[in-house]
């Protein structure tokens, strides 16, 4: 049994969707619940990926592939949890979007995938996002982090509006806010008033696990 | 189709290589070695006070008997630098006084301990094909100075080298300590590791040192990289064309020496050209011009079908800047499109008198670069495009595609940390991320194993030769459990004895 654990991990580095299915429905076969499918065998496998891609040896490519396996492993072990009356315990819960008037959305897609790869439950509101809709479905889902997406220096500004939106809907104090985008630094990060920026997908994935770690009783407050 | 870029019609050429012919059969060449200007006499050349009238057939005579190519080879006896074709490596630049510090910034004379930090560094580094005996230790007696470097190149490193000799009486222990390195002179003319630079001096003259070294490289059969460098204004025609003409019959007259000394020994069209700056009267390595004459020098060479070499990946400024990428990079960009099989020069500043190791790894990154550039544009799938277009529509994610997972690494070279593109506008400067590359690389070296008994016979040579001049120890030769210089002596007086 634990050799299958290190076959699971394999299969996302190697970023085989088929054969990361393949090894969850054997494991259920074989009798191992699928929490520790989860956790001891996929999870660990995004873990050695998001480290080879800090050091350059995976690239992007490569961790959307892994994504996809996790994914695809994911399929088979969720159903199983759920007739099993058990729920897998969310990282937390992301909403994200590119902001008003912005329709770039590889790089908001790109974190995405990776943060549902690590165990986020993640809300992708698509693209040309309102703050409206970033606060109405914030409120919704009690959501603990919010990114926002702007590739363009115009549509920036709709970055600002969001954490303006939900300052005014009495949301803010209970969500953290990230912004990211080729033109989005520290200072802008600083002077809206939001919570951190990252420069890449895998930085946003530490970032919110750092923000997380911050703030572990936001989630009851709301 | 590999990209390549040719500064001559086949018209200029074919002008250039009469003018050279008739330059060596009217003018001649002068040819300082009594034993050179036998062999030519003999074979047909016309000598008086020293000056050798060379016929054309007797050139092409020792033109047909070159070898269109070879390889150096590294310690386990591989092969990896092809000489030949339009295969191109690049080895660091050779024999300058200075080093700039790596901390200070500033140049100083260079130490042993200097050379060896630098051949670790190449020795790391892929783009370096080959070491270089890349800097004199000032550390050392000046009489010993050159084959002091072979030694310590042959000590830390596995790579090939392009070496040089200084004098006659020390080209010797240079190929003895060669043979010991290939475990037999038989065995060093069969895999040969080390390539000889030999430089003919401007205009037209193959001093007695150049020209008896070419005999006896041949001899030994271990090949000879000419170095002609013609300073086009100075001692050459100030004419690019002029000066390639000056060069190729430096070349010719250079390669019928080798070759009458032995045929079929190997050989290298090669040369350091630059022009003669009007304006401060220096040599600028980095000039477009002179990335020109080794360009046009080069191909004069390949319309002969023999092998090339040239110098390039250099820059005249004083610090590491501005300046210094965009020579080096641009240098090293037309040297790779000429497909100049051996490019040496990288590493180095200030008209090639100063060698930096933070500058190397940076021209580590250009010469990725250049590699990446004539490895070209290739059709890599059947369809060059529809296939990916008919799995992503109109919907542009090729991110997620599989053909994008297999084939972004052999479309996309990826630097190393010393090129900068986080995003970060903190991001610590060149120089600051050339430091810890440096850093990382030194630290990630590994000493080559030598085997013992190739140890033992390059510091038998070694102590030999300096204790001849009264030296008490061996700088920057570090052993690997420790022994100090008289226990290897009494060991191997030793092993003498028995």
């Amino acid at each position: 049994m634990q050799a299958n654990f290190a076959a699971m991990r394999q299969a996302i580095v190697d970023g085989a969707p088929e054969n990361a299915a393949d090894l969850a429905k054997q494991a259920l076969a074989e009798g191992i619940a699928p929490l520790e499918a989860i956790d001891l065998g996929f999870v660990p496998g995004m873990t050695d990926v998001g480290q080879q891609y800090a050091q350059h040896k995976m690239f992007l490519p490569d961790m959307l592939a892994s994504a996809e396996a996790m994914k695809a492993a994911l399929g088979v072990l969720e159903p199983e949890l759920k007739r099993q009356g058990e729920v897998r315990p969310s990282a937390g819960t992301i909403v994200l979007g590119t902001a008003k008037g912005d329709i770039h959305e590889i790089g908001k897609t790109l974190v995405g995938t990776l943060l549902t790869a690590n165990g986020f439950s993640v809300h992708d509101l698509g693209v040309d996002v309102s703050s409206e809709q970033f606060a109405a479905k914030t409120r919704e889902l009690g959501a603990d982090i919010v990114g926002v997406s702007a590739l363009l220096t115009t549509t920036m500004r709709g970055q600002k509006s969001v954490v303006e939106t939900l300052e005014r809907e009495g949301l803010r104090s209970s969500v953290r806010v990230i912004v990211g985008g080729a033109p989005v630094t520290r200072k802008w990060v600083e002077e809206i008033g939001a919570d951190g920026y990252a420069k890449d997908a895998v930085s946003a994935v530490a970032l919110v696990k750092s923000l997380l770690e911050q703030k572990p009783v936001l989630s009851s407050v709301k | 189709m590999r990209p390549k870029l040719q500064l001559l019609d086949n018209q200029l050429v074919t002008r250039i290589l009469d003018e050279a012919f008739h330059l060596l059969a009217s003018l001649g060449t002068k040819v300082g070695a009594p034993e050179a200007i036998e062999l030519l006499g003999s074979a047909g050349a016309t000598c008086e006070n020293g000056i050798a009238r060379i016929p054309k057939d007797l050139v092409q005579r020792a033109l047909e008997s070159v070898p269109r190519e070879f390889f150096l080879h590294d310690r386990s006896g591989s092969k990896v630098v092809h000489y030949g074709g339009d295969d191109v490596h690049f080895d660091p630049g050779s024999s300058c006084l200075k080093i700039l510090d790596s901390e200070t910034q500033q140049p100083r004379l260079a130490a042993s301990a200097d050379l060896v930090r630098l051949v670790q560094v190449a020795e790391m580094l892929p783009q370096y094909a080959a070491q270089s005996t890349a800097m004199v230790c000032n550390d050392v007696p000046s009489e010993i100075g050159d084959w002091y470097r072979l030694l310590l190149v042959l000590w830390y490193s596995g790579k090939p080298v392009v070496t040089g000799a200084f004098s006659a009486a020390t080209l010797k222990i240079m190929i003895e300590l060669l043979a010991a390195d290939s475990r037999g002179a038989d065995q060093l003319r069969r895999k040969p590791r080390a390539v000889f630079d030999v430089c003919p001096s401007p205009p037209l003259n193959w001093s007695e040192f150049a020209a008896h070294n070419m005999i006896e490289l041949a001899r030994a059969g271990v090949p000879a990289e000419i170095v002609s460098m013609p300073l086009a204004g100075a001692t050459a025609p100030v004419t690019l064309a002029g000066a390639i003409v000056q060069h190729a019959a430096e070349c010719l007259a250079g390669i019928t020496i080798h070759q009458l000394a032995k045929p079929d020994a190997p050989v290298v069209w090669g040369g350091a050209p630059a022009i003669f700056d009007m304006a401060t009267g220096n040599t600028p390595m980095g000039a477009v011009e002179t990335a020109m004459l080794d360009m046009g020098c080069a191909q004069v060479g390949k319309s002969l079908g023999l092998p090339t070499h040239g110098y390039l990946v250099a820059t005249d400024g004083q610090q590491i800047d501005t300046q210094a990428g965009m020579e080096s990079s641009g240098s090293a960009f037309l040297g790779a499109l000429a497909g100049i099989n051996m490019i040496s020069g990288a590493g180095m500043l200030d008209f090639l008198a100063c060698h930096s190791i933070e500058k190397l790894v940076i021209d580590a990154e250009a010469i990725s670069s250049a590699q990446r550039l004539i490895s070209g544009i290739q059709a890599q799938t059947e369809s060059l495009a529809l296939e990916m277009f008919a799995k992503t529509g109109l919907h542009g994610d090729f991110l997620k595609l599989k053909e994008t997972r297999a084939l972004f690494r052999k479309e996309q070279h990826f630097p190393s940390a010393v090129i900068d593109r986080s995003g970060d506008a903190n991001a610590p400067d060149i120089l600051e991320r050339a430091r810890r590359r440096v850093q990382e690389l030194i630290e990630s070296y590994c000493k080559p194993v030598v085997p013992s008994e190739v140890e033992a016979a390059l510091l038998e040579i070694a102590m030999r030769e300096a204790g001849a001049i009264g030296m008490k120890n061996l700088p920057a030769v570090e052993f690997e459990r420790g022994e100090d210089w008289q226990f290897v002596a009494s060991q191997l007086t030793r092993s003498e004895r028995h």
